[in-house]
């Protein structure tokens, strides 16, 4: 019991996977500021923004219900279960349960779900817009995004463990390779469609429509202010974590040892940030043509390749 | 000083209310975000909804409608929530002081904490304003 409730809060859980998800999110500005030319903000800015956000004053718009302060927390507490189950099966693979994948996938649905309640209920028009705009974009990158976990289970044998699909990697080759030693096709092209998938998942700049600056001022996240905001940034810090650990285990697992484990991480994060700032934003129906159209092609013929073996 | 006034003094996000004025030290605020001057270094960002601001930046000089607006903007904004005045305009109405539109100035619609003058002002003088705040909020 003690273990689970040490598991839950601080390794592999909330605090150790926050601490990382805000330092790779520092990573993001650091890196973003350098291609814009600029220095960027210091190591320990995300933290500094969390503290400050948990000290100040916590506006409720009138006539919001209760579930505008209790979706960001239903969002952390998801984001934090699903680091920690990611966390465990990665320390301990032989100690996952049956079908933890399709846990995980459903964990990961609720955070975006929690900025949707959230924003419909805070009664602003430019924050039903933004919430229009998430659902449809979780709409659009679920379906490639579960057609590409088909993909891992298929390429390992219907395992849906989390830890039978590690195993099974490391014990043959990573997901990305045949036994043979080439390239698999499949793995690759299911990969890639993953790191936009996960792209969209996480808010950044070509899918970043529901959250807007320019055009809806913040979007979903236009009338959070104080803790609830600091919640909201700490479960996407979390996720940030969260999805390029997803991607490895998935589909990069072969030798998990803390330095390429780093490696790994570290390398899907500069994609992103790269993806991220190279690309201007999408229109809400041209990100769901995106998704529904090649995106899913593209995972389609991935599953059939794989279950050709290739 | 408390944790959380100190980690306000170092990521003040600023919301960018102008009222009515003539674009010039808006110009300037922007430059501030651009790579020779570049703010973020001091953990600033402009905020996209005022709900997220620690600063108000207003510029021009409010007339009878942006009154009411900078009035409401105040009321939005969580507290601690801190105004900077920009430009000769917003620190006291400038020529503009007897014209029929502009009603009051700036400091008897919402406290204001920094005074920034100039025409518009320099990034730099935007810059040691931010430091003559950081001063203020250390000092509370």
């Amino acid at each position: 019991m003690l273990k689970l409730i040490f598991n839950f809060l601080i390794f592999p859980g909330f605090l150790f996977a926050s601490c990382v998800g805000l330092i790779a999110g520092w990573v993001d500005r650091k890196v973003t500021a350098r291609i814009q030319w600029r220095v960027g903000p210091p190591w320990y800015q995300n933290f500094v923004d969390i503290i400050k956000l948990s000290g100040k004053e916590i506006i409720v718009p009138q006539g919001a219900k209760a579930i505008f302060l209790l979706s960001p927390f239903a969002g952390l507490l998801s984001a934090v279960l699903a680091a920690v189950i990611l966390g465990r099966s990665i320390l301990v693979p032989a100690q996952s349960f049956v079908g933890d994948l399709i846990v995980l996938l459903y964990l990961l649905v609720i955070p975006a779900a929690s900025l949707i309640f959230g924003a419909s209920s805070s009664r602003n028009p430019l924050a039903s817009v933004g919430a229009s705009r998430e659902m449809k974009m979780v709409l659009g990158y679920e379906l490639p995004f579960i057609l590409v976990a088909v993909v891992a289970i298929i390429k390992c044998e219907g395992a849906v463990k989390l830890g039978n699909i590690l195993s099974y990697q490391m014990s043959f080759t990573s997901n990305l390779i045949l036994p043979s030693g080439w390239v698999s096709p499949s793995g690759l092209i299911a990969f890639s469609v993953a790191i936009l998938c996960m792209q969209a998942k996480l808010g950044f700049v070509p899918f970043d429509a529901a959250e807007a600056e320019q055009e809806i001022m913040g979007g979903t996240l236009i009338e959070y202010s104080g803790l609830p905001l600091a919640v909201f940034k700490l479960t996407k810090a979390l996720l940030l974590y969260t999805m390029p650990l997803l991607l490895i285990v998935l589909f990069w697992g072969k030798d998990l040892r803390p330095a390429f484990l780093i490696v790994k991480y570290v390398s899907l994060l500069v994609v992103v940030i790269l993806i991220k700032n190279t690309n201007p934003r999408l229109r809400i129906d041209q990100a769901l043509r995106f998704f529904w159209g090649p995106m899913t092609v593209l995972a389609l013929v991935a599953v059939v390749l794989a279950l050709f073996g290739i | 000083m408390n944790i959380k006034l100190k980690a306000l003094t170092k990521s003040i996000w600023v919301f960018h209310a102008a009222c009515s004025p003539c674009n010039n030290c808006d110009i300037e605020i922007l430059d501030l975000l651009t790579p020779r001057h570049d703010i973020e270094r001091l953990g600033m960002t402009l905020a996209a909804s005022v709900r997220h601001a620690d600063a108000l930046l207003v510029t021009g000089i409010p007339n009878t409608k942006t009154k009411e607006r900078l009035k409401t903007l105040y009321e939005q904004a969580p507290k601690p929530c801190v105004v900077v005045a920009i430009g000769t305009c917003a620190c006291g109405r400038n020529m503009f002081r007897d014209s029929y539109n502009s009603p009051c100035n700036i400091d008897d619609i919402v406290p204001v904490d920094v005074y920034i003058p100039g025409c518009p002002p320099k990034p730099e003088a935007m810059i040691a304003g931010v430091a003559k705040l950081i001063e203020k909020l250390k000092s509370k």
